[in-house]
């Protein structure tokens, strides 16, 4: 499953990374331009699965902006308990006559705040430490790398639910939960990018300059480790989304009346034999958000590859 | 010799397609190959040498194009074979030897098997093939045969394993043989040998060799005519000889003069006191600047350096030979303090101040300009940075135009400029301030010889004129010998011999700098044979 493999199979790409972007593979500047130049973005334009999940992904975040706007409700009892979908409510209405249309474009905003969010926060975390780790090295290096051993190996979602127990499930605390939990796996992947990078005679040239350590971690290694950084957010950022669907799911994220899908596959579950609507379109929003996620990550990450 | 060339090339192009249209490797070019001859191809890097040579096996990379008029090996028209046919002529009649044998041999076989797997190709039985898998070995002089058969290539120094790769090729007796740069990336003493078992080799077998390389005095002392290449045209073909001493086409010319003349003395500078006599070193290092005091460093349990002692005086170069693993690398780093080390290293002056900030004593020229610029900073930046960090007094354009950096270059990216531009800025930001000593590590063994020949003026030009003192490593005796005061040779991490740069090669008394000092010179030697001959 794409998501779930988050973890070992992209700390290998993401390593090969900035190792082929700085080699100067091709004679041209086009391997030394930001991470999305012109060309890479014409690339990128031309793959059918980032266009259709671009789409997919421009339509909830219009959805998430504009449900206020056009006027959607989605807590309103329409008068109908759990309707067919029909021409009024194109989605049905719930055990408690709300429209499901409603409450699943309305569910994209909190999809879209907590996860984004949460992987940022992660990358930031993750990118601060795994550039320190890898710049130190020694004994700073030798305990970053064991903490974060240590984290990585727990599975996230018992992890999460420790945190939210202890934290609450405020949209907030959700937030730094995501970012901590994805953190150390992303400093890992950042760390093995810096040594690579440390190796080359950039660094020893700006050490020799006796150079700040700050500015050469600020302004030689992180332009360096960039592209790894920027592949680490969007691929963290579909397992987010996944992760606050499952914890809302399991009643740890948000608490009714909130249109959150988690919540709304949860609690109707008991009637997905007889109206599977109310559980099919909120599952569906989840999916179709999650996957496209995801493969505009991968489309990034393989256009920024020569 | 028979009439018939085992090599005849009329009109041969090969253009690489690209999307920004077709880019020519070879525009048109004609030589034949006599048997039992060696044919020499130098050129510098993006010459179209190696695709020339490559195209007469029609081994090239899938968006080549070939052409030629005639393009025959042994009698074969190598244009018309396909699918079996020319499975079959690459197997027969050719042998190729690359540059570096560590990636031409598989890791995971001992080079036993995979000699032998040429044999069994060939039709032979396991054992047939074992048999001559030894009596091959035993022609490359590896021995014990037996025992060399059994290892794996990791287990062979660099010179062995390319010794393994010729066996390889001659395994199936080919008419021509093919060696693409073939002791470039080894070290002289090993080059001497390899090219004197290819002579042998090809004296004994007669089959017909094309030499590739960037290197005119090897090819030249090696084979009897050669060709000089330049942006997919042969400008100059040749008697190596007459190439040698008569060059007719200006580019010959240019290349022959820019090559490291193993005579040639560092320039008396109009600086040096009067008096001071030609290798009376007291004038320029008589006040030390870093002295070293048994200085050691090991790597685990291997020792790279030992028990080093020597002096660096102020505004001397002092230069460093060795082979690769000598530690002449790891040298250098210690001094720049980016390794530990036990011993001591103590400095003559005072650490200088700018501002409230202590200024480095050492500065680092690599080898490697690509790893040696940040891919992501513009020439600009690097040099502005520099000289804030090493309290120069110049302005970024003063010092890009004392290196040679064209102003216009000033604003562009590593990756956007050519490796001799690389190496000037990263010499410009080791002399962007005054420090006391720059360390150049092998400076110019990546780049080619025109270029290197600039590099190395531009170095002893701002050496000359800021009066700083300089570490230079290499592994070529001819470079540092034009550039040094002193030489010192270090032989597996022990400094052997430190003298003059005149008694070094007059009176070298260890036996290994005596080797080193009869490898470069019999290189020049075997080119004027060849002249009089």
């Amino acid at each position: 499953m794409a998501v779930s493999s988050f973890a070992p199979t992209s700390a290998e790409q993401a390593i090969e990374a900035p190792l082929l972007g700085s080699a100067g593979a091709g004679p041209t500047a086009a391997t030394q331009a930001p991470v999305l130049s012109r060309a890479r973005m014409r690339a990128l334009v031309r793959r059918p699965t980032f266009v259709i999940s671009a789409a997919i992904l421009v339509f909830w975040i219009l959805a998430a902006v504009l449900w206020h706007v056009v006027g959607l409700n989605p807590y309103a009892d329409t008068g109908k308990l759990l309707a067919d979908p029909n021409w009024s409510e194109p989605f049905g209405t719930d055990n408690l006559g709300r429209s499901v249309f409603a409450r699943t474009l309305a569910g994209a905003d909190r999809a879209l705040l907590i996860g984004p969010l949460g992987s940022i926060l992660a990358t930031l975390i993750g990118s601060t430490l795994g550039v320190i780790a890898g710049y130190f090295r020694g004994w700073v290096d030798t305990v970053l790398t064991r903490i974060f051993d240590v984290l990585v190996v727990l599975p996230p979602i018992i992890f999460l639910i420790v945190l939210v127990t202890g934290f609450g499930a405020s949209t907030t605390a959700l937030i730094v939960d995501i970012g901590v939990v994805y953190a150390p796996g992303i400093a890992r992947i950042i760390r093995a990018a810096v040594l690579a990078e440390m190796g080359k005679g950039y660094v020893a040239s700006a050490k020799l300059q006796r150079e700040s350590r700050i500015r050469i971690m600020a302004l030689e290694l992180v332009p360096n480790v960039w592209p790894t950084i920027l592949i680490q957010v969007t691929l963290s950022l579909a397992s987010a989304i996944l992760m606050t669907a499952t914890l809302s799911f399991l009643g740890l994220g948000a608490q009714p009346p909130s249109p959150d899908w988690g919540l709304q596959i949860n609690s109707n579950m008991l009637y997905i034999e007889q109206q599977w609507w109310t559980v099919l379109f909120p599952a569906l929003a989840v999916a179709s958000l999650v996957v496209s996620v995801q493969l505009i990550a991968d489309n990034v990450k393989e256009a920024s590859q020569p | 010799m028979s009439d018939e060339p085992v090599v005849s090339v009329r009109g041969l192009r090969v253009e690489y397609r690209s999307r920004r249209g077709p880019l020519p490797a070879v525009s048109g070019i004609d030589f034949h190959v006599a048997r039992g001859e060696a044919y020499g191809l130098v050129g510098e890097s993006g010459s179209g040498k190696s695709t020339a040579a490559m195209a007469l096996t029609r081994y090239l990379p899938a968006n080549a194009e070939l052409s030629a008029a005639e393009l025959r090996v042994a009698g074969i028209d190598v244009l018309t074979l396909s699918g079996e046919r020319l499975r079959q002529f690459r197997g027969g009649q050719l042998g190729v030897v690359y540059q570096e044998p560590g990636l031409a041999l598989n890791p995971t076989m001992t080079v036993g098997e995979q000699v032998s797997e040429v044999y069994r190709l060939g039709g032979a039985g396991r054992k047939l093939a074992d048999e001559r898998t030894e009596q091959a070995l035993d022609r490359v002089r590896l021995q014990p045969a037996d025992a060399i058969a059994r290892r794996y290539p990791h287990e062979l120094s660099g010179g062995q394993q390319q010794r393994v790769v010729i066996a390889m090729a001659l395994a199936v007796s080919p008419a021509l043989l093919i060696l693409d740069e073939p002791t470039t990336g080894l070290d002289s003493s090993v080059e001497t040998e390899i090219m004197a078992l290819i002579d042998e080799l090809r004296a004994e077998l007669g089959f017909a060799a094309i030499l590739i390389s960037h290197n005119l005095p090897l090819i030249a002392a090696h084979c009897r005519r050669i060709g000089v290449l330049r942006d997919g045209v042969l400008v100059e073909e040749g008697l190596s000889a007459d190439v040698l001493t008569r060059p007719t086409h200006e580019y010959t010319k240019t290349l022959i003069a820019a090559l490291p003349d193993i005579t040639a003395k560092r320039p008396q500078s109009a600086a040096a006191p009067a008096g001071a006599a030609a290798g009376d070193t007291e004038a320029v290092g008589a006040q030390p600047l870093v002295t070293l005091a048994s200085v050691g460093k090991n790597y685990h349990h291997k020792q790279a350096l030992r028990d080093v002692s020597f002096t660096i005086g102020r505004g001397e170069v002092l230069g460093i030979v060795g082979e690769s693993g000598s530690g002449k690398t790891t040298l250098g780093r210690t001094i720049a303090g980016l390794v530990s080390h036990h011993g001591e290293i103590s400095w003559g002056i005072e650490r200088r101040r700018h501002g409230r900030r202590e200024l480095p004593q050492v500065q680092v020229v690599f080898q490697n300009a690509d790893l040696s610029l940040n891919p992501r900073r513009t020439v600009r930046q690097v040099l502005r940075r520099s000289i804030e960090l090493l309290g120069g007094e110049q302005t970024v354009e003063q010092l890009a135009d004392s290196a040679g950096i064209d102003a216009e270059l000033l604003d562009k990216l590593p990756a956007q400029l050519s490796g001799g531009q690389k190496q000037r800025v990263a010499i410009a930001r080791a002399f962007a301030g005054q420090v006391p000593l720059v360390v150049c590590d092998e400076p110019t063994s990546a780049l080619d010889v025109s270029i290197q020949a600039r590099i190395l003026r531009l170095l002893a030009d701002l050496q000359e004129r800021t009066g700083v003192s300089c570490l230079f490593i290499s592994h070529d005796l001819a470079v540092v010998r034009q550039i040094s005061h002193r030489i010192g040779v270090l032989y597996d991490g022990e400094l052997v011999e430190l003298k003059s740069s005149d008694e070094i090669f007059e009176a070298p008394e260890h036996p290994y700098t005596r080797q080193l000092v009869q490898s470069a010179m019999s290189l020049r030697q075997a080119g004027q044979r060849s002249a009089v001959a």
